[in-house]
């Protein structure tokens, strides 16, 4: 009965709903292949997803991811242009890197300044696509300018997928491990939930908020590197209006903006829905003025449930303290 | 002192008006090619185009100047300057269309010739403007790249930009108008990729899937060419479709070196830089007249023609594939 109500069933439903439409207007679109293509296509979404996931647990948001994307791509870029003999570990290290580094400032400045998310990271949104342009003078780096290795590693095919597509698995799997099985994936959850009882408890709410910030901001840098190698040029305005499409995703998974509320399959969930639509629409001949439409009312809709959804009670993450509390009242 | 000023410098003018009209048989034709910025490779190859001109003229001297940033104010110390130095022509590709002209209209008042090229002043602050192409020329163009590989006809789908890009709408609207004169060409849809590398990506992928015999994607802009190109490569249909349309030969080079791009168009700035030198020469010699109606001649170019706003297309389109790539990838 639970599982029938919970939100991630829902959305399952409604991923395989969609693809019975698309199905019954263009059969190519459930091949095996092209679901492979799909979720491909989606993993720079998703994995950026997971990252702002955990930050709007902790009732805070991330703006500045697609910009984080676009400089780190720009840089890794810049780098295989001057350096071709580079390794793409190295690279793959600088990305990520580079991300985290976004990610702390905007953490640093959440968490010492006390200066509300929104703000900070509308503002380092433009301070990284203003860098970019002051790094690169506004020229593109262009396909002839990259290494084969470079272009070619998010490609690559490991059993029968590319490697683009390992990553978003990895990030998501290892996302979920940690949230479910580490002190810090319960922490963000105690912070966005209730930030007051997290002090209570000894979890410093900046700190959270900080790490946070800094693993999505990781994840973004990491996306950097795979965008830019996967479309094979870098320029300023890569992933314009990205961060929304992220957030988007969230909301479309159940994670809850007033934070504490959510689950990491919710998330892969809305990504996956966000990336079959977006992939789907093209193919099933709908009119380009309606494809934002279509984007916009999945998001309404998501969110209307999840107002429904929040009414109930926060997440319980000390089973014990509530079996307690529980008996005390009986008594 | 101000009257000094004024009294020294109108007898300087008097006196450089005098030298001008007394040694006009020696000195050179000097012509200033005034850009939107210095150091953008677009117009570094457009000076060259100027040079070429002026050797074949002979007796010119191209003076290529502009500002450090694509700012009018700066463009508008430069036009002072070459007032200051009584050049014989300007011909300058504007940062703004209006904010030039009262430095330009001083400048014709002191019997400097001025013309526009490439970005272009209001009509009172310019004698003629040279636009690199017209929007039908552009419009046949595209499509006559992806018929010229298509000799017995095919399905062609156009990759445009948002759907209110006023540039790209128009294209295609020309484009529309001489579908007639390419026999079995037939466009089957057109998609628009918002000039967002990942959505044009998409929907490239999208049109080879709805239309599995699709023989050619026209995308006439440059942000979706590159996408289109990089989506065939990914869907292993190079020599399946082409992809052609509007790009940069820097952007290009990787897709017409892997084949998924056969050839493609953009203006020439070398030709740009030559009829502009062209233009200026004729007019500053007085040789021709700017007027709605004129026909130009601008050498190896053929003539402009100029329309009711003194205003003429230079030529087609300039067309890139694997055997010019090279000299074209490092300019621009």
């Amino acid at each position: 009965m639970s599982l029938l109500k919970s939100r991630e069933a829902l959305l399952g439903g409604a991923i395989l709903v969609l693809l019975v439409l698309i199905a019954s207007r263009f059969p190519g679109f459930v091949a095996p292949d092209n679901l492979v293509r799909v979720f491909t296509d989606t993993s720079p979404l998703l994995i950026l997803a997971l990252g702002q996931t955990v930050v709007i647990l902790t009732r805070c948001i991330d703006l500045s991811v697609a910009a984080n994307l676009a400089l780190t791509g720009m840089v890794c870029a810049m780098l295989n242009a001057a350096l071709p003999g580079l390794p793409v570990a190295v690279i793959l290290v600088v990305a990520v890197a580079l991300g985290a580094v976004m990610g702390m400032v905007n953490g640093l400045l959440v968490w010492t300044l006390s200066i509300p998310s929104i703000v900070v990271t509308l503002g380092t949104m433009t301070i990284y696509r203003g860098i970019i342009f002051l790094i690169s003078n506004g020229a593109w780096v262009n396909a002839h300018e990259m290494s084969d290795a470079f272009t070619g590693f998010p490609r690559a095919s490991i059993l029968g997928l590319p490697v683009l597509a390992w990553f978003g698995i990895l990030a998501a799997v290892g996302m979920m491990v940690m949230i479910s099985r580490t002190p810090l994936g319960r922490a963000f959850y105690a912070v966005g939930g209730n930030p007051h009882a997290a002090v209570y408890t000894g979890i410093s709410v900046g700190k959270t908020q900080f790490w946070a910030f800094t693993l999505s901001g990781a994840l973004a840098g990491l996306c950097g590197y795979l965008w830019v190698a996967r479309y094979a040029v870098a320029y300023v305005d890569i992933a314009g209006g990205f961060e929304l499409e992220v957030v988007a995703a969230c909301v479309i998974g159940g994670i809850s903006i007033a934070g504490g509320a959510g689950t990491i399959l919710g998330t892969i969930l809305g990504a996956l829905f966000l990336g079959i639509v977006k992939n789907a629409l093209p193919v099933v001949d709908v009119s380009p003025f309606w494809q934002m439409a279509i984007s916009g009312t999945a998001i309404i809709v998501a969110v209307t449930l999840n107002n429904r959804n929040s009414k109930g009670k926060g997440r319980i993450i000390l089973r014990r303290a509530q079996d307690q509390a529980s008996e005390g009242a009986t008594v | 002192m101000k009257l000094t000023r004024r009294l020294f410098g109108g007898a300087a003018m008097a006196t450089a008006l005098m030298a001008g009209s007394m040694a006009h048989a020696d000195d050179p034709v000097r012509i200033a090619l005034v850009v939107k910025a210095l150091g953008i490779g677009f117009f570094e190859a457009a000076a060259k185009g100027a040079e070429e001109a002026a050797a074949e003229l002979g007796n010119v001297e191209v003076i290529y100047t502009g500002p450090t940033t694509t700012t009018a104010e700066g463009q508008i110390e430069v036009i002072n300057a070459l007032i200051a130095q009584q050049v014989d022509a300007i011909a300058i590709s504007s940062n703004d269309t209006d904010a030039l002209v009262p430095a330009l209209k001083k400048a014709m008042q002191r019997g400097i010739t001025v013309i526009s090229w490439d970005s272009g002043v209001a009509p009172e602050g310019r004698e003629l403007h040279l636009n690199p192409s017209s929007n039908p020329l552009i419009g046949n163009m595209i499509l006559k790249l992806a018929a010229d590989e298509l000799p017995e006809g095919g399905k062609v789908a156009l990759l445009s930009a948002t759907t209110t890009s006023t540039n790209q709408n128009i294209w295609i609207e020309e484009m529309t108008k001489v579908l007639g004169d390419y026999k079995g060409i037939e466009v089957v849809g057109t998609v628009y990729g918002d000039d967002l590398a990942d959505k044009s990506y998409r929907e490239a992928t999208g049109l080879m899937q709805t239309y599995p015999d699709l023989d050619a994607i026209i995308a006439p802009t440059s942000v979706g060419i590159v996408a289109a190109a990089r989506a065939v490569e990914d869907a292993g249909k190079v020599g399946e479709v082409n992809v052609t349309g509007l790009g940069l030969p820097s952007e290009m080079a990787g897709a017409i070196e892997s084949g998924a791009s056969k050839s493609f168009a953009i203006w020439n700035p070398i030709d740009l830089g030559y009829s502009a030198t062209m233009l200026a020469y004729q007019l500053a010699t007085d040789a021709a007249e700017a007027a709605p109606g004129a026909e130009i001649p601008m050498g190896r170019m053929g003539t402009l023609t100029l329309d009711e706003n003194t205003e003429g297309a230079m030529a087609d389109p300039f067309v890139y594939d694997e055997t010019n790539i090279d000299d074209f990838k490092d300019i621009f």
